[in-house]
């Protein structure tokens, strides 16, 4: 998994059935130096906000069993908000 | 998943099984700021509705052919939906 900070959203009216409903987020990779540079689309599971350090799993299996399916063109998933990293 | 811009089109007549019907664009990646980022890629349609000058974000890899109604395709990257905004803390676009 990743660590990232959430910069804003991606506002997309049209998309791919599997991302309609979906909060879409723009997230700032990190490394323990702080940012990478990087970033990341994923899709929000946690309500997660802007400025909030968050967890993204960045596997495609892995993202589709977290929304119970078998398909979908999906990857990146913010699967929990950071409290700390000590 | 990624930022792009759609650059232009592909024509291919002759392609890979399953992969008829499915319309090719030329993306440049982009990084958050909307700035180039790495070279463009040739991207599969999935949404069959952007056009070129459109902000895009898209898959790649086993995810890209997951887009495409047929999804054991030679496919690496692909548009998944059209940007109307990118909304960045601080307002910065």
């Amino acid at each position: 998994m990743k660590i990232a900070r959430v910069a804003g959203t991606v506002v997309s009216p049209i998309s791919h059935p599997f991302f309609e409903g979906k909060r879409l987020l723009l997230c700032d990779l990190l490394d323990l130096d702080g940012e990478t540079g990087g970033y990341l689309i994923a899709v929000d599971t946690v309500d997660s906000g802007a400025g909030e350090r968050v967890l993204i799993c960045d596997e495609g299996s892995s993202a589709r069993q977290i929304f119970g399916v078998d398909t979908g063109p999906i990857r990146a998933v913010v699967v929990g908000i950071i409290d700390e990293i000590a | 998943m990624h930022l792009a811009r759609v650059m232009g089109t592909v024509v291919a007549t002759v392609k890979a099984d399953g992969l008829e019907g499915v319309k090719f664009l030329i993306i440049q990646p982009l990084d958050k700021h909307q700035h180039d980022a790495g070279a463009p890629v040739v991207a599969a349609d999935a949404v069959a509705m952007a056009g070129p000058g459109e902000l895009v974000y898209f898959v790649a890899s086993r995810e890209a052919a997951e887009a495409l109604p047929e999804r054991f395709v030679p496919v690496d990257h692909a548009i998944v939906g059209l940007v109307d905004q990118v909304a960045l803390v601080g307002g910065d676009q």
